[in-house]
């Protein structure tokens, strides 16, 4: 039986991880989000799958002051992390948070700032735990700065390199920490986007997630793993050629 | 993205709404219609130039209360994950039909039925209570036969069109054994099967048959019968989600005639006559869902698409079942998915459910004018039979056959949402 501990529990893949990982286990979860009601809707579902105990607690991660006393809270619940999932973040609208600092805030925010923060708070437990795996779900957006995301892209990026940083801290403590690169997938963050066939599902990449939790991973992943080959050839395009690819 | 029915036929286009959550409110600006997993076959689930409210998200379970075995659950649960969850801890569907490819809130839209329908009734039967949202007033009302019961009645085999279910309350079977023992008996004429169904309403729960349109050379129709009963031997075993084997393409449109139907219906009848036998062990899975291993097995029948036709004829009236099979016949129309089987006694209690006492066959058919006009005729039958057809698999039924079958659709119409239409209801209208 795993303690895990989600933050940006309402999260479409965060919800599909709590399943997956329910396969052959009963886990005790600790639920941080922001919608009181949908981590109700998600406690009773985890639950009638066979959870142990379930807990939520509902706060806007963006309020920073309070990271403390909500990791506080819920090492006092679960006693020990097993897994930590960070999984919340927005997309945010690109073209008008270019002439919004607020908007563009609250995307780097949102995906970068409040994820740095609780995590440093998370470290700090789980170094004395002296076992345990953080997952964070980053993105393939933060290998190379894009027209249409380059704010979010930018967010993405400096948590892929705050966690290369983190994991070179917790290795000497027997922490993993992985880094999760997502490709797209079809969730509500990305409901407006027509879907092809590059497009995952948020069961698909759950499976894969719990089995790199399973065992204990800690590097960082591109999920599904076809996007590692993609960013590659993307990282290499001389800027020429990228400048010139409107579409992306 | 588009969504189709299981038939592939006809083609709509349509709004698509994802649902991730309940919804605080219901759009009006448009018609909607929910939309589960699409394994209706006709237009019942499409709503041409209108949108679609997509519930395969609202898979949540709410509750499950082990004491009555009653799981409260939001309505886009499929049956596939009922069964992973509940079948290791001693629990079936009460009721399932021929796919596990179906929503909880899709099966009470058309009041499901199973090879247990002689025993336990529809899915209707089973459902405790369900929340239903609707548009005017915009409101969430709990309905079961003592709270807005006209509703609940309406709502059971409603073709989605009384409201958006939001979650439901069925009642699960307690079983022994995830398996089942079945008995495999071929039989050379409609005269055996009814034997067959008659001596096995008794003693076994499941009962089901495979026929063979083509008559033999003795003017014929041979088939396999199919019945059983869950094992008790305490092994509760779950299927492997798998997802191997597929039709990966729309097959050509000539793939399936004549020749090939009967080639495949003389391998299927031999392939089970050597295998027949009695109290034969098998999963759940191989007896409920054989088609199921086939993931997207509907495009053999190529990109023009097909048609699925249910009717049920009353017993006092069978003769008409000799009738269908010559004119499928004369029509050298044959269909390699030929499903027979006698509903029982039990009432539906949906206003508009399919299943009536009397004997049901289920055929399918591509899709083409002289299909059109070889099940025109068989209506023709089923209207004379005093029979009906089942709407969940209809792309082509005319208003006057559909009102012959289902004289209440005037009434059932107060019932009906405002803001909620389909394809299939202004086919029919
Ligand atoms: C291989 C196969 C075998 C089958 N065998 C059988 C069988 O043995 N017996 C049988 O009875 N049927 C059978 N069917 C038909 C199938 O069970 C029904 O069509 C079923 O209703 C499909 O459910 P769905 O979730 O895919 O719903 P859809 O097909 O998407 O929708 C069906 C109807 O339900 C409505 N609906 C869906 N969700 C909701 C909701 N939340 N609230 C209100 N309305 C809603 C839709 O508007 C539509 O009218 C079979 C189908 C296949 C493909
Ligand atoms: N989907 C993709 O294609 C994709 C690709 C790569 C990476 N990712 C990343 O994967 C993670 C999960 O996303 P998803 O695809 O599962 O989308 P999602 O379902 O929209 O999940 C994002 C969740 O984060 C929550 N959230 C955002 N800001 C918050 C805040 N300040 N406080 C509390 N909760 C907050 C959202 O809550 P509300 O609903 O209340 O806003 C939402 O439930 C995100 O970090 C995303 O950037 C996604």
């Amino acid at each position: 039986m795993k303690k895990i501990l989600i933050i940006g529990a309402t999260s479409a893949i965060a919800q599909a991880f709590c399943k997956r990982s329910l396969h052959n286990a009963q886990n005790d979860f600790y639920l941080i989000g922001r919608n009181a009601e949908q981590l109700e809707l998600i406690a009773n579902d985890l639950k009638v799958r066979g959870a142990q105990n379930v807990f939520v607690e509902a706060a806007d991660l963006n309020t920073f002051e309070q990271h403390e006393k909500l990791i506080e809270k819920a090492q006092n619940c679960l006693k020990n992390f097993d897994w930590v999932l960070v999984a919340h973040g927005v997309l945010g609208d690109q073209k008008s948070a270019e002439h919004n600092s607020h908007q563009t805030l609250e995307i780097i925010h949102s995906n970068y700032t409040s994820q740095a923060t609780l995590l440093n708070c998370i470290a700090d437990k789980m170094e004395k735990m002296g076992s345990g795996v953080i997952g964070v779900l980053s993105s393939v957006a933060g290998d190379r700065g894009r027209r249409s995301n380059y704010i979010y892209g930018s967010a993405k990026a400096a948590i892929t390199t705050f966690l290369s940083g983190l994991r070179v801290r917790l290795f000497k403590s027997n922490v993993q920490v992985l880094t999760i690169k997502m490709g797209f997938v079809d969730t509500p963050m990305t409901a407006q986007f027509s879907k092809g066939p590059l497009w995952t599902k948020p069961e698909t990449i759950a499976m894969e997630l719990v089995s790199l939790f399973e065992n204990k991973k800690n590097g960082e992943y591109y999920l599904p793993f076809f996007w590692r080959y993609i960013m590659l050839v993307i990282r290499l395009l001389p800027s020429f050629i990228f400048n010139k690819m409107n579409f992306l | 993205m588009t969504k189709s029915s299981w038939g592939h036929y006809p083609k709509t286009t349509q709004n698509l709404q994802f649902l991730h959550w309940p919804p605080k409110q219901l759009p009006t600006h448009q018609t909607i219609l929910p939309y589960g997993l699409g394994r209706s076959y006709g237009d019942s689930c499409l709503n041409d130039q209108g949108t679609l409210l997509i519930t395969e998200k609202l898979n949540r379970f709410i509750d499950f209360d082990p004491s009555s075995g009653v799981l409260h659950s939001e309505a886009g649960v499929t049956l596939e994950d009922i069964l992973l969850q509940f079948v290791p801890r001693g629990w079936f569907l009460p009721v399932t039909p021929g796919t596990k490819f179906v929503t909880l809130g899709g099966a009470i839209a058309n009041d499901v039925h199973g090879k247990n329908h002689h025993a336990v009734g529809n899915w209707g039967h089973h459902i405790v209570e369900f929340t239903l949202m609707r548009t005017s007033p915009q409101e969430i009302l709990t309905c079961n036969p003592h709270q807005n019961a006209e509703l609940f009645y309406a709502t059971l085999g409603g073709l989605g069109l009384t409201g958006l279910i939001l979650s439901a309350k069925v009642k699960l079977k307690k079983i022994q054994s995830s398996q089942i023992k079945q008995d495999m008996i071929t039989f050379n004429n409609l005269h055996e099967f009814y034997r067959l169904s008659e001596e096995s309403c008794e003693g076994f729960e499941f009962n089901v048959a495979w026929v063979d349109c083509f008559k033999n050379s003795k003017q014929e129709n041979r088939g396999i019968f199919f019945r059983g009963n869950f094992d008790d031997n305490q092994i509760f075993e779950t299927h492997k989600p798998s997802r191997l084997l597929q039709v990966p393409f729309f097959l050509p449109n000539q793939t399936l005639n004549a020749f090939t139907v009967k080639a495949f219906n003389e391998l299927y009848f031999q392939m089970h006559r050597f295998k027949a036998g009695t109290n034969l062990t098998t999963s759940y899975n191989s007896f409920f869902y054989p088609l199921d291993a086939i993931h997207h097995w509907n495009k053999i029948y190529g990109i023009q698409g097909f048609y699925q036709y249910q009717c049920v004829i009353p017993l006092d009236n069978k003769a008409a079942l000799q009738d269908l099979f010559q004119e499928i016949s004369n029509f050298q129309q044959g269909s390699f998915l030929a499903v027979l089987k006698v509903f029982g006694r039990i009432k539906s209690l949906g206003m508009m459910s399919f299943p009536v006492e009397g004997v049901t066959l289920a055929l399918d058919f591509p899709v083409n004018p002289k299909s059109t006009e070889l099940l025109n005729r068989l209506d023709e039958i089923v209207m004379k039979a005093k029979g009906r057809v089942y709407i969940a698999k209809d792309a082509r039924m005319s208003q006057k056959a559909f009102l012959a079958y289902y004289p209440q659709f005037q009434n059932f119409l107060k019932y009906k949402d405002p803001a909620f239409s389909s394809s299939f209801l202004r086919r029919i209208s």
